[in-house]
């Protein structure tokens, strides 16, 4: 078997502009001062969106995995990012949500009194464009220690958005937040340490093919997933995400729950799928499922008895979380069907994708009837429908993403999983499935209930809400549906990249 | 040298035991302190003077302003979580003594012979020109990693910055006491010079011995502490252009460097095979200044003056 | 036994304890500042054993594996990054704790 190594493809220097361009224009807004923050933002929008969908374009017409090796220093000595079918949909998706929130949020500072450069404004810009490199990093990233900094890049620049108002709940928030994704980061970086003890090398690739049934190994795995758990939120250490993304203002709680929690589970499927041997990815996955199940039905209910409209989107983010963790028994591939060959594969990646532009919708939805109406408890918001009737579409789209309700990216992806799971004869997990959209529907339902009600004092909007500021949400909406039409099989999209990544899985 | 080892370790245990039980929270602190420094006597036994220095100016030093600062300002105050039940502290307890052990039984069980890019490291020296391989690890082989990092402080500062209040947005942090003791006024006038020729030396001697760009950043971070705090020179305004541009510069010029390794050699944060040891020390001044600024400014915290208009 | 006295495993396992010891505090410590040292303590462990891995992997010519080595300093910085962050959060808090006892504001809902 000839080793698998890093080589600079074609393109590969797209990965690092993906990585470094939103950084460059943090610097440069350090640099030139608060008052231009706006205007780079705008511009590397613009140059961001660009990139990934180069991306995304060069891995179609090659059919091939993207690398990069960094200073041309060959792992283990040195550093390499890669980006597979997976990195690309995840670099795609991050474009979408990242540009349409920031036009969401340009338009909402544009109402307000004050001229740009402001606290809540400057910092806002720096730590979205920072955010997105983290995240860029992440899903491109090959090396274990370079993932742990764009880890913390994702913490520092996702823990200021949280108390954007300075108020002293969301200070607390935000504290309790930081804690967590720190205890988080700390035990993956330990795990990492572990691994380089016993392997001498942080690179994956290189993992995959070294990577046995040893001590040190399970340690490590054990360490780094449960530090990720923390950061992801799933049940039972979910309990710092529901203040936190509900106290951010509505375009930073966007990229909170949609994109941020989506970087350390990304990260745990490429261990479990990656490094990890098959019997400790086959125990690691039932355990995973266990949870994701609980994180399903406990926070899907939790969703329903909120009173706060963000609050209610909060929970239900984490039951949504609670799906991408149910894929990896039901993903568990066989001597013959590698594990992304799996339908289960493809219906994770699906929900990872539609729920992100799903909760995004749901969450500007949210910031625009906040902003209308000066409060978001659901049972004063009788007939909100009527006055902001772009933003209540906007709602009940996201909606059936959640509930998996065709036509839309989130029924493809139940559709998907609940598949396997029948086929696989699991008839806990396919129960799970349903009743978890079941509950979702009881909870946007009691939304659009509100929403279409004539209440006999009608309800007034305390100020005009421009219709530019609703159609980013609606934009993303209507994205979370039309994903349900993308055609998944002769696309292939997905499985680019993967083969002969199967070592960890047939050896 | 076993002996003394097994002593150090020991120590360094008690002292941590100690930090987590002392009910009064200054003793803790101090006591975390002293941690710090005898961390960094392990660090000297772990074969690693670079990060013997690291820990011990930061560990020690910056740390150590932070935490007494916030202790002071916090006293009779501080806000207190919930406290953990009987039960709930003993489950925490058997959890984490469960990672100790496993992390113990890993470490005992590590491969033989121990993994190493030692030979690695070595044999891709020469090219870099550098005669430390730390700082080759840092600012060569893994340079990625060091520029993000510089970004990750950078954004710490304006996530710190971030939490005035909205009127002193822009203002200048405050770190003079009411009253400066007169011992922190002579340390004031007298240490700094001392401390920016160690911090200059630092960085000079970084490419080939101990030493390097955070080492000396950080004394130099200290220094200016002690000036501030001393009251012999306020704090700057945050939107001061000259603060922006120390902060932003270091990290500019490692990325203007690395994107011209894409035309003039092997890519991204490749270096010209003949200029290497050159653009490596200009990086690393500049970053030197960078992490010095941001240090501080990180331990000053946010603004407590409005700005000068 | 002889083994276990080499700095690369004696203090490996001196790091491992400190683990244990700083995620006790950062978890159960009530008072928040603390905690905020207990995770400097968790830090600091897990920095021990990257040392102890960097010692082990001593060679001809080299006293420890210079890469592990590397990745603690960088570690340290972003741990320190980490600490002023907390205290500055853990500052505000307490000054708008203050502050609302003085002039309570229920009235937002929070947007």
């Amino acid at each position: 078997m000839t080793p698998l190594v890093h080589a600079t493809t074609p393109g590969g220097f797209l990965l690092v502009l993906a990585t470094i361009l939103p950084v460059c224009a943090v610097l440069a807004i350090l640099a030139s001062g608060p008052r231009s923050a706006a205007r780079i933002a705008l511009a590397t929008f613009a140059a961001g969106l660009a990139v990934a969908i180069a991306i995304a374009t060069e891995l179609i017409s090659s059919g091939k995995a993207l690398s990069y090796v960094v200073g041309a220093w060959q792992p283990p000595l040195g550093i390499a990012l890669r980006a597979d079918g997976l990195s690309g949909a995840m670099l795609v998706m991050t474009a979408l949500v990242v540009v349409a929130v920031g036009l969401f949020a340009h338009i909402q500072h544009g109402l307000q009194t004050d001229a740009g450069g402001g606290r809540a404004q400057t910092t806002f810009w720096v730590m979205l464009l920072a955010l997105w490199s983290a995240l860029n990093a992440v899903f491109v990233g090959e090396d274990l220690f370079n993932l742990y900094v764009a880890l913390e890049l994702l913490t520092f620049a996702a823990v200021p958005l949280v108390c954007l108002d300075g108020r002293a709940e969301t200070v607390t928030a935000a504290l309790r937040y930081l804690l967590f994704a720190l205890i988080g980061s700390l035990l993956y970086l330990l795990g990492a340490g572990l691994i380089y003890g016993q392997y001498g090398t942080l690179d994956l690739l290189a993992l995959a093919q070294l990577a046995r049934q040893d001590p040190a190994l399970a340690v490590a795995l054990a360490l780094m997933i449960v530090g990720l758990l923390a950061k992801a939120a799933l049940f039972p250490l979910h309990l710092w995400l529901p203040p936190a993304h509900a106290g951010a203002p509505a375009p930073a709680s966007a990229v909170l729950s949609a994109l941020v929690i989506k970087a350390p589970v990304f990260l745990i499927l490429r261990l479990v799928l990656d490094v990890a041997p098959p019997q400790a990815a086959a125990i690691a996955g039932q355990m995973l499922a266990v949870l994701g199940a609980a994180s399903i039905l406990f926070c899907s209910v939790m969703a329903l008895r909120q009173a706060r409209l963000k609050l209610m989107i909060a929970y239900s983010t984490v039951a949504q979380i609670g799906y991408l963790f149910i894929v990896f028994p039901l993903a568990a591939g066989s001597a013959d069907l590698p594990p992304w060959g799996t339908i289960a594969w493809t219906g994770g990646a699906l929900q990872l994708v539609s729920h992100a532009l799903a909760k995004a919708a749901m969450f500007l939805a949210a910031g625009v009837i906040a902003e209308a109406f000066g409060h978001d408890r659901i049972a004063d918001l009788g007939g909100f429908g009527r006055v902001l009737p772009i933003s209540a579409a906007a709602f009940g789209l996201a909606g059936l993403s959640l509930m998996g309700i065709p036509p839309s990216g989130g029924f493809v992806a139940k559709c998907l999983l609940l598949t396997a799971a029948v086929i696989q004869g699991n008839p806990w997990l396919a129960a799970t499935i349903l009743a978890g959209g079941v509950l979702a529907g009881a909870y946007v339902f009691r939304v659009i209930d509100k929403a279409l009600a004539v209440p006999t004092v009608p309800i007034v909007a305390r100020r005009a809400v421009p219709r530019r500021l609703e159609c980013a949400a609606l934009a993303l909406a209507i994205a979370a549906v039309l994903i349900g039409f993308v055609p998944l099989r002769p696309f292939g999209f997905l499985q680019i990249g993967r083969d002969g990544l199967n070592l960890a899985w047939a050896p | 040298m076993a002996l003394f080892d097994l002593a150090l370790v020991a120590l360094l245990l008690m002292l941590a035991l100690r930090v987590v039980v002392e009910p009064d929270e200054r003793s803790a602190i101090i006591t975390f302190l002293a941690f710090g420094l005898l961390l960094g006597l392990a660090w000297v036994r772990l074969a690693a003077p670079d990060v013997a220095l690291t820990e011990i100016a930061i560990g020690g030093g910056v740390t150590g302003i932070l935490l007494l600062r916030a202790e002071a300002a916090l006293r009779g105050r501080g806000k207190q979580a919930e406290p953990a039940t009987r039960t709930g502290k003993l489950a925490v307890a058997a959890g984490s003594a469960a990672i100790s052990a496993g992390l113990g039984f890993a470490v005992l069980t590590f491969s033989t012979p121990a993994p190493t890019l030692a030979p690695a490291a070595a044999q891709a020296l020469p090219a870099t020109g550098l005669g430390n391989p730390v700082t080759a690890v840092l600012l060569a082989f893994r340079a990625l990693d060091t520029l993000l990092e510089k970004v990750v402080v950078l954004l710490a500062l304006i996530g710190v910055w971030s939490l005035a209040p909205d009127a002193l947005w822009g203002g200048a942090p405050d770190l003079k006491p009411a009253a400066v003791p007169g011992p922190l006024a002579y340390l004031g006038r007298v240490l700094p010079p001392f401390g920016v020729v160690i911090g200059v030396y630092m960085f000079w001697v970084g490419a080939d011995a101990p030493g390097g760009t955070f080492q000396a950043g950080t004394v130099l971070a200290a220094m200016w502490l002690l000036v501030m705090m001393a009251g012999l020179h306020p704090p700057p305004d945050t939107t001061r252009w000259l603060l922006r541009l120390v902060l932003a510069g270091g990290p500019i010029l490692f990325l203007a460097i690395a994107f011209l390794g894409f035309a003039f050699a092997d890519g991204f944060l490749a270096y010209p095979k003949a200029l290497a040891k050159p653009l490596i020390l200009a990086i690393e001044a500049a970053l030197t200044l960078s992490v010095a600024a941001a240090l501080a400014m990180l331990v000053a915290g946010p603004a407590r003056k409005a700005p000068a208009r | 036994m002889m083994a276990v006295l080499q700095p690369g495993v004696l203090f490996g396992l001196c790091g491992a304890a400190l683990v244990g010891i700083g995620l006790f505090a950062v978890i159960t410590h009530p008072g928040l500042l603390r905690r905020i040292v207990g995770c400097n303590i968790l830090g600091a462990g897990i920095f021990l054993v990257f040392g102890a891995v960097a010692r082990r992997g001593a060679g001809p010519g080299f006293d420890a594996d210079p890469v592990p080595q590397a990745l603690v300093i960088t570690g340290i910085v972003v741990a320190f990054s980490a600490s002023a962050l907390a205290v500055a959060l853990l500052k505000r808090l307490a000054e708008l704790t203050v502050d609302d006892r003085a002039a309570p504001d229920e009235s937002r809902s929070g947007l």
